[in-house]
């Protein structure tokens, strides 16, 4: 009896540790290609969107940079070669879990050239109309002193109805970003050569 | 009478055809038929699961304790079920969007772990391979079957490709949840004309 659980306790052990390593390996090899792909396919099309003025390809022009221990990846867009506006990555909590916004700022002015969504757990139909440009239009154009938060928080921004805590979550992360642009500006002024600094 | 493998491979088509025969896993054939792009890639990542759990279940048979056989299965099943998904994410990106949640579910598919139970456990490793194959291919079969008549009834196309005369309306139900079930209960009354060979 007992030598029956010890078989079934280890047979089960070694199956399991077998499988797990064999899915890190896969993984492993995998991890760069799938980056690639979704550099590619998700966040392409909000580069496109949210560096529209851009001359350059903003996926080849990225640099990582390192800001409170975190590192962020910064997409510069280039107009006739000087750099213009920046894009980087945020995250915020809606309905349904966590929402990616890629964030683009127009460096000279100090706006927001434009957000999208990158990945959202929404309810379709309600909370997933975020990702629709009549809701991320609301963000372009303004600056970041700008208090970016729904107005039944005192913000700027109106919420989709319906679905406000959706709306709250982009917020949410469009607010962290510009507060992180400062440092992120800094950062990527030093990595620069001087020559595609703003003119 | 033992079936030779040839024969082992051949059933998947027709005598145990999935799911028209073998009426199992019907939730990824309602689901991801709306286009036979998605059908077939469907089908595909079944079938790659499919042989490889049944070789490896095949192959570890007369160690696995019975009484934890169902917990070996399903890790081992779930574990090939990841490494498609990953690697449809790293080389075939667009279609891992679209059928986004239901490649992890194959996991949950009842032909895989029905496989491994009733034909895996008992087989050796080459006749396993072979069941998985051809039930593999038979189902992949059967998926486009149905994608291509949903997307050229409710979409007028085929991969995407106008085949519909102009003034062609798209059958718009086709392609909504009832008409997977409305398609796929009519194949299946149509294939049940032919009576069961037993």
């Amino acid at each position: 009896m007992k030598k029956e659980y010890f078989r079934m306790i280890a047979m089960l052990t070694v199956i399991t540790m077998v499988c797990g390593f064999l899915l890190a390996a896969v993984k492993t090899i995998t991890q760069p290609k799938i980056e690639e792909q979704i550099l590619i396919n998700v966040k392409g099309p909000a580069l496109k969107k949210v560096l529209n003025l851009s001359s350059n390809n903003p996926i080849n022009d990225r640099i990582e940079v390192e800001i409170d221990d975190e590192i962020h990846t910064v997409f510069i867009g280039k107009k006739e070669n000087k750099l213009w506006a920046v894009a980087f990555e945020s995250k915020g909590t809606g309905f349904g879990g966590s929402i990616g916004v890629m964030i683009g700022i127009d460096v000279a002015k100090s706006t927001l050239s434009g957000i999208g969504i990158l990945t959202h757990q929404e309810t379709p139909g309600l909370g997933s109309r975020i990702s629709e440009t009549g809701f991320t239009d609301k963000f372009k154009g303004r600056t970041i002193s700008d208090i970016f938060r729904v107005k039944k928080d005192n913000g700027i921004i109106d919420a989709i109805s319906g679905a406000t805590n959706s709306s709250r979550g982009v917020c949410s992360a469009v607010e962290k970003g510009v507060a992180l642009f400062p440092k992120i500006k800094l950062t990527v002024l030093n990595k620069l050569d001087k020559k595609v600094k703003i003119k | 009478m033992k079936k030779s493998i040839l024969q082992e491979f051949f059933k998947g088509f027709w005598e145990v055809l999935p799911p028209f025969r073998l009426v199992l896993g019907l939730c990824p054939i309602l689901a991801v038929t709306t286009l036979a792009e998605n059908g077939i890639g469907m089908g595909f990542a079944t079938t790659f699961v499919l042989v490889f759990s049944n070789i490896i279940i095949a192959s570890l048979k007369n160690f696995i304790p019975k009484k934890v056989r169902i917990a070996s299965y399903i890790v081992i099943i779930a574990t090939f079920v990841v490494i498609v998904e990953l690697v449809m994410k790293a080389y075939f990106f667009a279609i891992s969007q679209k059928l986004g949640i239901f490649i992890p579910l194959i996991v949950v598919n009842c032909i895989i772990l029905g496989r491994a139970e009733a034909f895996a456990s008992k087989n050796n490793i080459i006749r396993s391979a072979a069941d998985g194959l051809g039930i593999g291919l038979g189902f992949t079969m059967s998926l486009f079957l149905i994608s291509s008549i949903r997307e050229i009834l409710g979409n007028g196309t085929i991969f995407g490709v106008g085949i519909m005369w102009e003034s062609f309306e798209p059958f718009g139900f086709m392609v909504q949840a009832p008409g997977a079930f409305v398609c796929l209960g009519m194949i299946l009354a149509l294939i049940n004309l032919v009576p069961k060979n037993q």
